[in-house]
This record gives structure tokens, C-alpha cells and sequence, in this order.
């Protein structure tokens, strides 16, 4: 019998002790979820009680016709889920030019050039110190009648410059914790610059950038709200146009918000399903 | 007697780490088909030296020639040296996210054009030659350090290089892996590859070298045949390390 398989029989041999049983102890599961469910009760009877303490009429049933309608057996979206597709347009134009402005100036930042290192620099600073609402103003009053652009593509563009200034620090900061070896191996057998980029130091920053960038992108999700000052048609302003109308401000806030939470939540679970694809044999 | 014009041909060559003077006028010549070790204290430079043949380093002062070729600032002019060297490193950096088999076809693939057939061929034929070619479909980190190695040798030869550099290939690994390790090295020293090793070695060295470099705080002491080096150095720094790393010999 040779080393390797002498071992393994020795390995069989020895089995790992039974694990105890935790339902009763203190670090129960079911004692968990109690605790949750406490809490979680806990908030609504104090949003309950609130709303009664203030008189508050809740009309949930009037909400259903601000999502979608059914008329004659044809399915209308109604200004929420219009907003919503806004909502998510803004998102995705943006996405990609954030995730293109973060790329472009990180490897800036990392670049030899002087100009280039400025330029970021310049860029990252002012963006990141100066407030996201100031911003959208900038953009919309001033670079949107120069550049002849309308409302919805001065909220895309602003809100790419504003995440991408962040992103570009996440994928920065996963490009340097590549090991400077897989860089000198990358140079020592001959790539160019871009081949050593794509074939060895990406791929192995890609797992490390994605769950910052996952938050990253959550973070834009949200901040797209912002583009309701510029009366952008997205869900926010939405759903400030039917409270104005009906003054339901409790339950369409709830709903705008919960909308908000699907796609963010599911997003999240997305990326995270994503990274468990993404392991390579360590 | 002809001398065949030298694979490498370093003229002057300095380099500082910002005051710190790291390699000092050094002046080394490598004929095709040579086998060169270095070897000196920790700190003397022997690292540096060799990396500054593939650009890792760039040299401040002087010149390095490589099969006629000079290299400079030039990025194509580098990338072309690169390709004629290979590097062996001290802990291997091989690619974690490719299998072995990837980490050797990417460089002939992406550089040369070479055919993934081809390649791939070239590839399975060099992993037989260390001797772990049923390894080709893992992952580095499925492999023992010995085996991690001889695949970055393997890399390495795969770019079909003129002349082979290896810093301290065996200094990282466990005692049980150097030998396989070094059985590969002497292997192709005998092949007539052309080889400069930096290692603690000693074995090694009186085995395959043709000249010893020694070397001590950026400067070239001792340039000779092994026998003269180990048994007749000239310099004390040279014998002051010889007695220190054969002590226990």
C-alpha cells in the first residue's frame, strides 16, 4: 500500500465526534426567531398606534389602482409601476457608465501618467466633497442646456459621475490587493499591459470588487430618488404626485419604499448567488 | 579560440532604491549555452540583478544587451526582452483562477498567436517533461509547492525562452519538494539551456554550474569556475560566506 492511500485509510478510520443538539440551548434557532418576531410585531403596533393616536384614515384599498389596472381583461401599469421602469432605466444607463467612469479613473489613479493621475484625483475629490443635491443642479441648469440634453439624461449622467467617484476607490483598492507577484509573473512571460489587466489581475480582483460594488449599485438604486427634484417622471415622484392628489402620505410611502426594498433586496441576492459562481478551486 | 558572440551582456549596470545603492557597476557576460550561479548574502543584490535582465527592476546606469538586443524604455522593446527570458520565481506566482494548463497556453496564445491546439500540445509536452503532466487540469492550489514549481517552469519553457532566470526557486519550498525541484533544473542545464540561478544551493551549484557569481553589498566579488570558487576563493568576503553557508555541510 503507497503513502497517499495508507493515509486516506487512516483518514476513514477516524470519524468526527457527533454534534450535539442546539434546539434547547441558548444558542437555539427557534429562540432566534421568537426574538424576531417580537420585534417585528413590535413596530407595527407602534405604526398602528400612531396613526390612530393622529387620527390617521388608512385606505389601502384605494393603493391597488396606483400599481397596475385591469380594464376590459387588458393590464395597465399604473404611475407607481410607470415610475418604477423609470426608476430602473435611470439605474441602468447609469449602472454602466458608473461601472465605466470607476474603471477608467481607477486605472488612472494607478496609471504612470502625470496628467492622468491629476485628472482623477480632481475629479474624485471634487465630486466626493461637494453634496449630490448641488450636483444635480450643476448638471441640470448648467450642463444640460450646453450639452442639449434633457432632464432624465442630466439625472443618468450625474448620478454615473457622482457613484462612479466611489467605485473607482472600490475597484482601486481590489486591483492593488491582487499580489504584486501575479503582476511581475503577468510581465515576466510577456503580456502587454491589457492582456495582463484582462487575463490576470481582473479576474482576480473581480471577486473582491463585486460585494463593495454590490453595495455600490444599491446605493445608486436609492440615490436615483434624488432626481424627483428635477422632476424626472421616476417612482419617487410618482409617488409625490399622488399624495399631493389623494393625500394617502402613510401607505404610499409604505409602498414606494417596500418597491424600493424588492429591487434592492433581490439584487443583493442576485450578486450573492453570482459570487458562489464565481469561486475558483482554493 | 572563437567566442560565440554572449547570450546577455551586462555593461555597468547600476540601480538604486532612492539613496540606497542596490547594484554597483556591474559588468557580466553569459555565452549561449552557459549555466551561471549566483550566490551571495542576503541583501548583496542577486535578486536584483536578475530582475533587472527582464525589466522587473530598471536599471539606472549602464546597459544590458540581451541576443543583441538592448534593452531600454521602449514598452514594445521590453515586452519583446520578456519574451526571450524566462523567470522562475521564488514563490512561484503562478495564476490561482487558471488551471495548470491555462497558466502555460496564455503567454504563447496571447503573444505569439499560437493556435490553442498548438499550444496546448506545447504545453502537455513540457508538464510531461517536469513530470506532472496528469496535473494539467487542476488548479495551483491543488498542488504540493514542488509541484506548484516545476509548472512555473514549465510556463516558463513554454515561451521557448533563450535564456532562463531563476531567483531562488528553492528557497520557499519544503525540504522533501527541493529535490524534484532541482532533478528538473539539472535536466535542462544539461539540454544546453541557458541558465542564471540564484540560489543557497551549493549542491546545485558545483553539479551544473559553469561559473559562480558571488556576490556582496551590490557589487560582483567573484567570477570563476566552480571548482576554483569553492575551493580556492580569492576574496575573504567570499570565504567568510563560504564557511558560513557550508558549515553545516
Amino acid at each position: 500500500m503507497d503513502y497517499a492511500a495508507q493515509s486516506e485509510a487512516a483518514q476513514a478510520e477516524r470519524t468526527p465526534p457527533a454534534r450535539k443538539s442546539t434546539l434547547l440551548t441558548r444558542k437555539s434557532p427557534l429562540i432566534d426567531i421568537a426574538q424576531f418576531a417580537v420585534f417585528v410585531v413590535a413596530v407595527i403596533w407602534l405604526t398602528l398606534a400612531g396613526a390612530q393616536s393622529m387620527d390617521y384614515n388608512w385606505q389601502w384599498y384605494r393603493v391597488d389602482r396606483y400599481l397596475y389596472r385591469v380594464i376590459d381583461g387588458e393590464f395597465i401599469l399604473g404611475p407607481l409601476l410607470q415610475g418604477l421602469v423609470v426608476t430602473l432605466e435611470i439605474t441602468l444607463f447609469s449602472m454602466i457608465l458608473t461601472l465605466t467612469i470607476s474603471l477608467v479613473t481607477a486605472l488612472l489613479r494607478l496609471s504612470g501618467s502625470v496628467s492622468g493621475r491629476l485628472i482623477a484625483t480632481v475629479y474624485l475629490e471634487a465630486i466626493r466633497n461637494t453634496p449630490l443635491l448641488v450636483q444635480l443642479f450643476l448638471f441640470y441648469f448648467v450642463l444640460a442646456p450646453i450639452l442639449g440634453i434633457d432632464r432624465f439624461w442630466a439625472g443618468v449622467l450625474c448620478l454615473a459621475f457622482f457613484e462612479g467617484s466611489f467605485g473607482a476607490e472600490i475597484i482601486r483598492a481590489g486591483l492593488q490587493s491582487v499580489p504584486r507577484g501575479q503582476y511581475e509573473a503577468g510581465d515576466a512571460i510577456g503580456l502587454n499591459r491589457l492582456d495582463r489587466l484582462r487575463y490576470i489581475i481582473l479576474p482576480q480582483a473581480v471577486p473582491l470588487i463585486l460585494p463593495p460594488m454590490t453595495g455600490l449599485i444599491i446605493s445608486l438604486i436609492k440615490h436615483s430618488a434624488i432626481v424627483s427634484v428635477i422632476a424626472v417622471a421616476e417612482l419617487t415622484t410618482q409617488g409625490l404626485n399622488i399624495i399631493s392628489e389623494t393625500f394617502m402620505a402613510f401607505e404610499i410611502w409604505f409602498t414606494v419604499a417596500a418597491i424600493y426594498l424588492a429591487i434592492t433586496v433581490s439584487l443583493s441576492f442576485f450578486v450573492s448567488w453570482l459570487e458562489r459562481g464565481a469561486k475558483w478551486g482554493r | 579560440m572563437t567566442q560565440a558572440n554572449p547570450m546577455l551582456e551586462m555593461r555597468g549596470v547600476g540601480k538604486w532604491f532612492g539613496n540606497f545603492c542596490a547594484l554597483y557597476d556591474i559588468n557580466l557576460d553569459v555565452r549561449p549555452g552557459e549555466r551561471m550561479v549566483v550566490c551571495g548574502p542576503s541583501g548583496s543584490g542577486k535578486s536584483t540583478m536578475i530582475r533587472c535582465i527582464n525589466r522587473l527592476e530598471e536599471h539606472q546606469a549602464g546597459q544590458i544587451v540581451l541576443d543583441g538586443v538592448e534593452l531600454t524604455e521602449d514598452t514594445k522593446n521590453i515586452e519583446q526582452i520578456r519574451r526571450k527570458v524566462g523567470m522562475v520565481f521564488q514563490h512561484f506566482n503562478l495564476f490561482p483562477h487558471l488551471t495548470v494548463l491555462r497558466n502555460l497556453t496564455l503567454g504563447p496564445m496571447r503573444n505569439f498567436k499560437v493556435p490553442e491546439k498548438e499550444a496546448r500540445e506545447t504545453a502537455l509536452h513540457y508538464l510531461e517533461r517536469v513530470r506532472i503532466a496528469e496535473q494539467a487540469s487542476k488548479y495551483p492550489s491543488e498542488l504540493s509547492g514542488g509541484q506548484q514549481q516545476r509548472v512555473a517552469i514549465a510556463r516558463a519553457l513554454c515561451m521557448k525562452p533563450k535564456l532562463m532566470l531563476f531567483d531562488e526557486p528553492t528557497s520557499a519550498l519544503d525540504p522533501e519538494m527541493i529535490s524534484g525541484v532541482l532533478d528538473v533544473m539539472v535536466e535542462l542545464a544539461s539540454e544546453g539551456m541557458t541558465m542564471m540561478c540564484v540560489t543557497h544551493e551549493m549542491g546545485f551549484a558545483k553539479e551544473v554550474a559553469d561559473t559562480m557569481v558571488f556576490m556582496d553589498e551590490g557589487e560582483i566579488v567573484e567570477v570563476g569556475p566552480p571548482d576554483e570558487f569553492f575551493g580556492n576563493p580569492k576574496s575573504d568576503r567570499a570565504k567568510l560566506f563560504l564557511s558560513q553557508i557550508l558549515s553545516h555541510h
